[in-house]
Formats: structure tokens, C-alpha cells, sequence
């Protein structure tokens, strides 16, 4: 028996008469983002229909596109950490601890701007290895622990915000930092060359004066995309990957076969604290402030984006390209509501109903991939 | 049974005790296998075969007593370093995660990669050719080797386990209960693949409460009972109904064998 392929085998070998053919719909379902990228359908065509037509043009994509980055940064590796079987509620309370982590040495220590970055990334990975710690060493569910930290860490960045400013906001940021580079790299537009030549062959909006309507490309939203693709690589074809399947589908059973699960999953929930210190970075250049507020309820629509994207709340299965999706999802509908009549208050109700049909859809469709026929 | 007789045990060990607390789970127990052998572990529930067998592969640690492979004592503190050298355990639960297919299982904690760090990947092409091959070897022809696990039989999950093993160089093939969960014709399946396991030189360890499982491939049964072996016996040195009053604690079992008409 050397065939590599299951056809040639059902075709040459000894075939157990047991075992049917697989269908193409249901090797499809076996796929987690399914779901996802049908919603993600039913959503551009509800939009298409009920919204006004600028939604779907350049500037209106990246009005969506942008919110639906932020959100997706978060969401991808939440997902990697729900595959991984485990949860970050404290990835919002994160952003805006992050967000002083780099603020107060930039603005109040004069350190520059590069070295801030480090020092607020230093801070996003002892957060999460402390995380990560307290779950495995208590065996408490990430979700009670990470909890305390929503609470924990938000708190601590109110308390040290009026203490080094008085009141819950840190400007001057812009003013302080002065690396071009770096700016460039977490602020601003990208491909903005692009962007004026396709404006000079006419091929996008202008404004009268021959400046694009669209300047560039969001960096957040290239960020996005990278990640999406990253992690669905790690995840996908990696070791590492399978290793994140394997310690949330059963970690018992992980470390029987000598998968080091400690590792994989505090590594998982460093990298949702390096998520959120992503966020912050990005947020805290583009607007020029710290705030205590930022990331407000992230953590929840992060977790609803992964989900809307095939993750089992059970663990073990789960897309990273389902989450980038999940979050276009949620920006498209976000964002899209002000393209059309419907009050905007309507936005909380259609998000939770859309996270109700995505968990029951995505428990059908284990069922479906586990059954034998 | 020649083997037996003229080789060197690939592992032994000897008065292994361990202490849970004040709790003593393992009271002295010596056991050997050689390799191509079938030994069979025997004991009712609570016997301490579990323990043993934990002892043996590196999950829990003796608290006295030697473990040698080769005649070189060995010394592990957890499963991995048991594993590296080639001890290696099918659990009851079979480490198998039913949501992931039957490549990602076969290869879970081992998988081939390609390419230079930071950039290497699961090498999926040969990893997907081998578990096939291996499978195939063990009388499984799979559908795909992206099927998932969860949609296998009982005796089909069992082989796939067994197959990872043997072809991860296991020298001594630990097997906890590979029959308890099975029916009939998926029990004989498994019993067809010990032996096939036990003829490639691979030293297996059977642990069941079932003789008649144990009757079939075992070349030496050793019984366990509270914590303490009750004697080893050779294939051909002992009856079935011996072993199982061994296991039952003799007098009763018979009182009770009797009531039932000898169905037990």
C-alpha cells in the first residue's frame, strides 16, 4: 500500500464497504469559517439592498474596514486562544493598561518612542504569562480569572493615570514622539503612493483639487490582514498549531503524547495581552492620548467576532480567518447602520442575534462533522 | 516463548512502591517484559494497575524501587522522558481528540516539520502518506487522513493509538484496557493487532480485567491484587479460572461463579 491519495485508494486498495463517500457539501462543513463567510454574504447583500450606495464605495469600505481592523486584531487571537481552550476577558480593561504603559514613559519619562513600545509590549507579556499562570497553577477557569483581571488592570490604569496627570486622559503623545518610522509603522496610511497615482489615472475619487478621497490604506488595516494570515498559518500548518488544537480538544490527552500544554497555553495568552498592546499602540498614536476608557466592552465583542468566526466556546476548533471575518462582520453592521434608516440603537439587538445563530449553527455543524455518515 | 527464555528483559522493574499520602498504592510490585512478548497485567478495579502502569511511563515518580531497561536503571520524571525511550502508553481515553483528523492525532507532540525556523510547518504531505501507510499495516484502510477521529469506531480509534506507538519506536507497548469499551468483533480486531504488534519485537504490556482477552495473546499473566503481585505465571502454567479466582480473591469468586452458572 503506497497511495498517497484517497481516491487511488478507494479505487486500488481493499475497501471497508462502510465507509461512504464524502460528500463535497460536508467537507465544506468541516471547515469552521463556513459559516462565517455565509454571514459574511448575507450581510453584504442585506447591506447592498437596505443601504445607502456610498457604504460600498472606497471611502465607505474603509470606514468599516478600520473599527472591523481593531476589533479583528483582538478577535484573531482570541480565537487561537479559545482553540487553545481558554478565554481573555481582561483584553479590553488591556488596551488601555497598555495604552499607559506606553504613554507615561513617552510623555512623563521622556524615554524615546521606540523603547516605550518595548516597554509596553514588556508589560503585555508578563500580564498574560501572569494570566496564564494563575489559570494553570489553580486550575480555576480562564473565564473567572481573566475576569479579575478586566477588573484588576483597569483599575490600575485609572489609579495611575490620575496620579501622574490628575485626570483620566494623557495628551501630548504626538508631540513626544518623534521616530518617523516608527509612526509610520503603527499610525496613519500605507500605500498613500499608490493611492495618488491611481488618483492621477482617475481611477479612484478626488477631492477638486486632485488629492484622493482615500489617502491610503488604514495601517491598522494592514496589520489586520497580516495577522489574519499569520495566525491562520500558524495555526493550519505549524507544530504549533496543532499543539493549540490539541490542548483545547483535550489537554490531558496533549500531555500524555508530550505536548508541553503549560507552554502552549500561557504562549496563547501572551499573545492576546501583545494583541491589545497592538490595539493600544495604534490607538494611542493615531488620536495622541492615553485614556482609561479605551477598550471598553472589547474583550466581549472580540469573543463574539471568534465565535461568529466557528469557535467552539468548548475549545478545540476554531479559525483564525473565521475570526478576521467575524470582525468584518461586526464593523460591516456597526458601521453600515448609519448608511441606513434603521436606528442606530438597533446594532447591540443585531449582534446578539447574530451570535445566537452562529453558536447554534456552529454546534450543528460539529454534530454534522462527527457523525459517520 | 523462546525469547522469553534467552534474551534480556527490555524493561524491569522491581519492588516498586508508591505512596499516595498515607495511602500506599503500590506495595512492592516486580514485573518484566521481554521484547515480542505479551505480558498481561491482571487485577480487579482498585488493584493498582493504573498506578503501575503511571509508574512505568513516567507520570508518577516511585517512591522506591528501580526501573532498568536493558539491564541500565532508568530514572523519569515525566511521560516525554519515558517516551524518548521508547516507552509508550495507550491510554484508556487513547490521547486521541476526536475533533482532529487522523493525521494531526497520529502525529500530536511529534509532528515531521520543513523549512527553517522561524518558518518551518507540519510537514502535512508526508505526515498524511505515512498515517495511511501505517494504518494500512495495521488492516485499517482509511477513508482520508483528514477524516476526523471522532467519526472512527471504537476498535478503529484503539489501532490508530496502537499504530502511533509502534511506529514511533515503542519497545515496550503499554495497553490500558485496549478491550473493556469494545464488542466482539472490534475486541478481536485489537487482539489481531497485539499480535501483529507483538511479532514485529515490540514488548507489550496488556492490562485487562477480562481473562478470556488476556487468555488470547498473553505469553505470561501477572496478577495484581491490593497493591501486591499474587505470582507470574507462563502461558500453558495456568487455566483461566485460575487467573480468575486470582483476581477475585479465590473462595468467593467460586461461590459466586457457582450462582451464576459459570457464566462469569
Amino acid at each position: 500500500m503506497n497511495t498517497t491519495t484517497s481516491d487511488a485508494d478507494a479505487k486500488s486498495g481493499p475497501t471497508d464497504e462502510r465507509l461512504a463517500k464524502v460528500s463535497l457539501a460536508k467537507t465544506l462543513l468541516q471547515r469552521p469559517e463556513v459559516g462565517a463567510i455565509v454571514g459574511l454574504i448575507a450581510v453584504i447583500i442585506f447591506f447592498s439592498v437596505y443601504a445607502d450606495s456610498r457604504m460600498f464605495s472606497l471611502s465607505g469600505i474603509m470606514n468599516f474596514m478600520e473599527p472591523a481592523a481593531q476589533l479583528g486584531i483582538l478577535a484573531i487571537a482570541a480565537a487561537l486562544l479559545m482553540v487553545g481552550g481558554e478565554f481573555d476577558l481582561s483584553i479590553g480593561s488591556m488596551i488601555a493598561f497598555a495604552g499607559i504603559a506606553l504613554g507615561v514613559p513617552l510623555v512623563l519619562w521622556g524615554w524615546p518612542l521606540s523603547l516605550s513600545i518595548l516597554f509596553a509590549f514588556g508589560v503585555a507579556v508578563v500580564t498574560g504569562i501572569m494570566n496564564g499562570f494563575i489559570v494553570l497553577r489553580s486550575g480555576l477557569p480562564s473565564f473567572i480569572v481573566t475576569l479579575a483581571f478586566l477588573f484588576i488592570l483597569r483599575g490600575l490604569t485609572l489609579v495611575g493615570l490620575k496620579e501622574a496627570t490628575g485626570t483620566t486622559q494623557l495628551r501630548g503623545v504626538k508631540e513626544a514622539a518623534d521616530d518617523s518610522w516608527l509612526m509610520e509603522l503603527f499610525s496613519g496610511d500605507a500605500f498613500e503612493g499608490l493611492f495618488s497615482w491611481l488618483a492621477q489615472m482617475g481611477w479612484i475619487d478626488t477631492f477638486k483639487n486632485g488629492t484622493p478621497k482615500v489617502q491610503g490604506v488604514p495601517v491598522e488595516i494592514i496589520w489586520f490582514v497580516v495577522l489574519a494570515f499569520a495566525a491562520s498559518w500558524l495555526l493550519t500548518k505549524t507544530r504549533f498549531g496543532n499543539w493549540i488544537f490539541a490542548v483545547g480538544g483535550d489537554p490531558v490527552a496533549a500531555r500524555n503524547v508530550g505536548v508541553p500544554v503549560t507552554f502552549v497555553k500561557i504562549t496563547l495568552f501572551v499573545l492576546t495581552a501583545m494583541s491589545a498592546t497592538l490595539v493600544a499602540t495604534i490607538t494611542v498614536l493615531e488620536f495622541g492620548t492615553a485614556d482609561a476608557s479605551r477598550g471598553l466592552l472589547k474583550e466581549f465583542h472580540a469573543i463574539i467576532a471568534a465565535v461568529i468566526g466557528g469557535c467552539l466556546l468548548t475549545g478545540g476548533y476554531g479559525s483564525a480567518i473565521g475570526a478576521m471575518v467575524g470582525a468584518i462582520i461586526f464593523g460591516m453592521v456597526q458601521i453600515g447602520i448609519t448608511y441606513t434608516n434603521i436606528n442606530l440603537d438597533w446594532f447591540q439587538v443585531f449582534m446578539g442575534a447574530i451570535l445566537l445563530i452562529a453558536v447554534v449553527l456552529n454546534n450543528w455543524v460539529r454534530k454534522k462533522a462527527m457523525s459517520s455518515s | 516463548m523462546s525469547v522469553t527464555e534467552n534474551s534480556q528483559p527490555v524493561i524491569e522493574l522491581s519492588n516498586i512502591e508508591k505512596h499516595f499520602g498515607a495511602v500506599i498504592a503500590l506495595a512492592g510490585v516486580s514485573f518484566s517484559v521481554y521484547p515480542g512478548e505479551c505480558h498481561c497485567l491482571l487485577g480487579d478495579n482498585g488493584a493498582g494497575k493504573s498506578t503501575f502502569i503511571k509508574t512505568m511511563s513516567g507520570v508518577h515518580q516511585p517512591t522506591s524501587g528501580t526501573i532498568s531497561m536493558n539491564g541500565k536503571q532508568m530514572h523519569f520524571s515525566n511521560p516525554r522522558q519515558a517516551l524518548e525511550v521508547g516507552i509508550a502508553t495507550v491510554y484508556q481515553d487513547l490521547a486521541m481528540i476526536p475533533l482532529m483528523s487522523v493525521t494531526r492525532n497520529f502525529w500530536m507532540g511529534r509532528e515531521p516539520r520543513k523549512g527553517l525556523w522561524p518558518f518551518s510547518y507540519f510537514d502535512f504531505e508526508k505526515a498524511n502518506s505515512t498515517t495511511m501507510t501505517e494504518m494500512a499495516k495495521m488492516g485499517i484502510n482509511l477513508r482520508e487522513p483528514g477524516q476526523a477521529v471522532g467519526t472512527l469506531s471504537g476498535g478503529e480509534r484503539q489501532t490508530v493509538a496502537i499504530a502511533r506507538a509502534v511506529y514511533f519506536g515503542a519497545k515496550v507497548l503499554i495497553l490500558d484496557e485496549p478491550t473493556s469499551a469494545l464488542g466482539v468483533r472490534q475486541t478481536s480486531n485489537v487482539l489481531a493487532t497485539v499480535d501483529k504488534v507483538r511479532k514485529s519485537g515490540v514488548g507489550v504490556v496488556f492490562i485487562t480485567h477480562n481473562v478470556r482477552h488476556a487468555m488470547a495473546v498473553g505469553d505470561r499473566f501477572t496478577v495484581l491484587n491490593r497493591g501486591k503481585t499474587l505470582g507470574t505465571a507462563q502461558r500453558g502454567d495456568i487455566t483461566a479460572e485460575q487467573l480468575q479466582d486470582m483476581m477475585a480473591g479465590g473462595q468467593e469468586m467460586a461461590d459466586l461463579e457457582g450462582s451464576l452458572g459459570g457464566t462469569v
